[in-house]
């Protein structure tokens, strides 16, 4: 069991899978990590996005990374209408609030889905499906290794937003100081809805690059979900490179816990890693102090 | 305004986190159920995991249910008690979600209940239902225990996993003798609730009863994200067979997994792989589908109502799944004993049940004869997935197809 044979892909596995884990933490570290926002929806809307991307390929005939360009535009609208008409003016401000009206938003969405498409389990097909890079011990699936490249470019991308534009300033002087932000002139409802639909634009991408290695459910979402708020919260609410990291981190954690341990077992490595972090540094890996 | 100008804190992210899945948790159990009809004669609770992490299973149950209530309604329901009044449950994949079913369902004084699906929910759901006298009708469950706790209100109408695990041991010998006896070790697949534990069990127990060796018996969770590891594990070890007993979705990811890893072992031979013997799998995916083998549920490919009603099935567009015919001949069983019974009463059904000797089923059954709830009957059949398509290989009386093992290269 402890041959490099197995040691070598396990760890590139779990960083493969923790590449997939940072695309839905990236947009839930804005949304929860920089708003506050407990977004119980995230998964809901992972849900959707890959129902989108599905109905892209099947009705359009467009490949999961070329309908990125269409849906990550449209799921930022999506995002940016359910915050500016929806949870801002249901939960006046109140965080419980929003946790209930995102609660209930996750509700609707996954009933929805489940009215209109069933509970059945859905496939895409692609050419590039089953293609691997062989690496010698193992095979690495290409669209893993996609996945993996995009996380680093979201990631970036969200990094480069959020530090040198106007509206990442405006953004984090909203994070930090809301009322103070208003006097300054910024919309701080405006903001709000940017953040989120920046978040959901995230899970729209992450949709893309999950579609070719699994399949589409309305419930599909919830399965990353708790992974990714674990993400947040270990790599530092609200820090970009902290999501891709603590991603990672618990991708390789959770495949080594499942290889040693056995798949059953294999959250209880993200598990300990969690609190491990958090005894050292109560604020995540790169978070700020509190 | 809280927490102006502060990150939340991990306090309070804790605090609300734990409000929010109080929250989720109250909302799931307090989600009002899909649609009740009420008011008429003969209530039928029809019970299914339509969400969660086994709804397709669910639906394809529930459409196999609502389908033969459709028709026997539309011949003017169960003689000399009018038509039948389904109650639609959903367990929501979880054993308590079922058992909150039962309660709603007993308090909509149903007749009776059929469904479960998912073992660990058929164990909870008949307990429950055994507290109020109500019959229930297991449609798939096949966890042994299901029907050896000594409830009357229990009777299953598939077979259980001792008979299934005897009769793939049996099979899968046969095979392998005819072929040589290419394979001599084994690796089992399965996911970790009662259906594939119990099944990894027995299979532990008697594979090395029939001269194979098990190099690993490896469990996962339901829904599983990634089977890389798993595979890795199988490659590792080679073994001549993989043996996964698992339901659909994760069945999917491992041979689609196996298939990318390029992991090829002599055979794939499922006991009630979830995907293996689906025609939705065998579409979708006919490389990582070739050849493998399955012993499952399946219909009698000589009964022409059987294949009447695939064809209506695949009319709406659905997969015939042994999930739709094990259903549909479940609720013509209680329909039957219904009409022998004369009334809703429970024990009078309950009696009725327990004498039956129905045979207008689909299934390669014959008379139903239950014994301690168990239909003695009910056996599984071989199949495998030769030229895109699914073959029945064994037992020969139904066979149309002969067994390719092993795979070729």
């Amino acid at each position: 069991m402890l041959s490099p044979t197995i040691l070598i892909p396990a760890v590139l596995n779990g960083l493969l899978i923790g590449a997939i884990y940072a695309l839905v933490a990236l947009g839930l570290t804005l949304i929860y990590g920089v708003l506050h926002i407990i977004n119980f929806a995230h998964g809901a809307l992972l849900s959707a996005a890959l129902f989108a991307a599905f109905f892209a390929f099947r009705l359009l005939g467009l490949d999961p990374y070329v309908a990125v360009v269409l849906l990550a535009p449209l799921f930022f609208a999506l995002g940016y209408g359910l915050q500016r008409f929806i949870i801002g003016p249901a939960s006046h401000g109140d965080e419980r609030n929003m946790l209930l009206v995102t609660l209930g938003i996750a509700v609707i969405i996954e009933n929805t889905l489940l009215y209109a498409f069933h509970a059945d389990t859905r496939t895409i097909d692609v050419p590039y499906a089953f293609r691997t890079i062989d690496i010698g011990s193992t095979f690495l699936a290409v669209s893993r290794v996609v996945g993996f490249v995009a996380a680093f470019a979201v990631a970036l991308a969200l990094w480069l937003i959020m530090t040198f534009t106007d509206t990442g300033r405006a953004i984090r002087a909203v994070a930090k100081e809301k009322l103070g932000a208003e006097l300054a002139g910024i919309d701080v409802a405006h903001v709000y809805a940017v953040t989120f639909g920046l978040g959901t634009a995230c899970v729209a991408i992450a949709a893309c690059l999950l579609i070719p290695s699994y399949y589409v459910n309305p419930t599909v979402g919830d399965a990353f979900v708790l992974v990714a708020f674990t993400i947040v919260v270990l790599g530092g609410m609200g820090s970009v490179p902290g999501a891709l990291i603590g991603a990672l981190l618990i991708g390789v954690a959770e495949s080594l816990s499942g290889l040693f341990l056995g798949e059953s077992l294999g959250q209880i490595g993200i598990f300990l890693i969690f609190i491990a972090v958090l005894l050292v540094r109560p604020n995540g890996l790169f978070g700020a102090r509190a | 305004m809280p927490n102006q100008g502060n990150p939340l804190s991990r306090r309070q992210f804790l605090a609300t986190t734990t409000c929010g899945v109080a929250a989720a948790a109250i909302g799931s159990v307090a989600m009002p159920s899909v649609l009740r009809a009420q008011g008429t004669p003969v209530k039928l609770g029809v019970l299914h995991p339509v969400t969660g992490a086994l709804s397709y299973s669910g639906q394809q149950g529930r459409l196999g249910a609502t389908l033969a209530i459709e028709e026997i309604n539309a011949a003017g329901g169960i003689k000399g008690l009018g038509k039948i009044d389904a109650v639609l449950g959903d367990a929501q994949s979880t054993p308590d979600g079922g058992t909150a079913e039962v309660e709603k369902m007993n308090s909509a004084e149903v007749a009776c209940i059929v469904g479960g699906y998912a073992s660990n929910i058929c164990l909870a759901t008949t307990q429950a239902a055994a507290r109020y006298d109500l019959p229930y009708v297991v449609d798939v469950g096949v966890a042994d225990s299901i029907v050896t706790r000594g409830l009357k209100n229990t009777f299953r109408f598939g077979p259980g996993f001792g008979v299934i695990s005897k009769t793939a041991l049996a099979n899968l010998a046969a095979i392998n003798d005819q072929a040589g006896k290419p394979a001599k070790t084994v690796m089992i697949v399965h996911e970790d609730s009662l259906f594939g534990s119990g099944l990894a069990k027995l299979l532990n127990a008697q594979l090395p009863q029939q001269g194979f060796e098990i190099l690993e018996t490896i469990p996962h969770p339901t829904p599983t994200r990634d089977f890389n590891n798993v595979v890795l594990k199988i490659k590792a070890q080679s073994p001549d067979l993989v043996i996964p007993a698992n339901y659909f979705n994760e069945y999917v990811l491992l041979a689609r997994t196996m298939q990318q890893q390029q992991v090829k072992p002599k055979g794939i031979y499922s006991v009630l792989g979830g995907a293996a013997s689906s025609y939705k799998f065998v579409k979708e995916f006919p490389d990582a589908a070739r050849y493998i083998m399955d012993c499952n549920h399946w219909f009698d490919p000589r009964n022409d109502k059987a294949q009447a009603l695939k064809k209506k099935v695949e009319s709406k567009d659905q997969f015939f799944t042994y999930e739709v015919y094990m259903n549909y001949s479940c609720v013509y069983l209680i329909a039957d004993a219904l009409e022998r019974a004369a009334s809703v009463d429970r024990a009078k059904l309950t009696a009725a049940l327990a004498s039956s000797t129905f045979s207008g089923h689909l299934m390669p059954y014959g008379p139903t004869r239950f014994v301690n709830g168990q239909n003695e009957g009910a056996a599984p059949v071989n199949t495998q997935v030769l030229d895109n398509d699914i073959k029945v290989v064994l037992p020969s009386a139904f066979a149309n197809a002969k067994p390719v093992f092993p795979r070729p290269a």
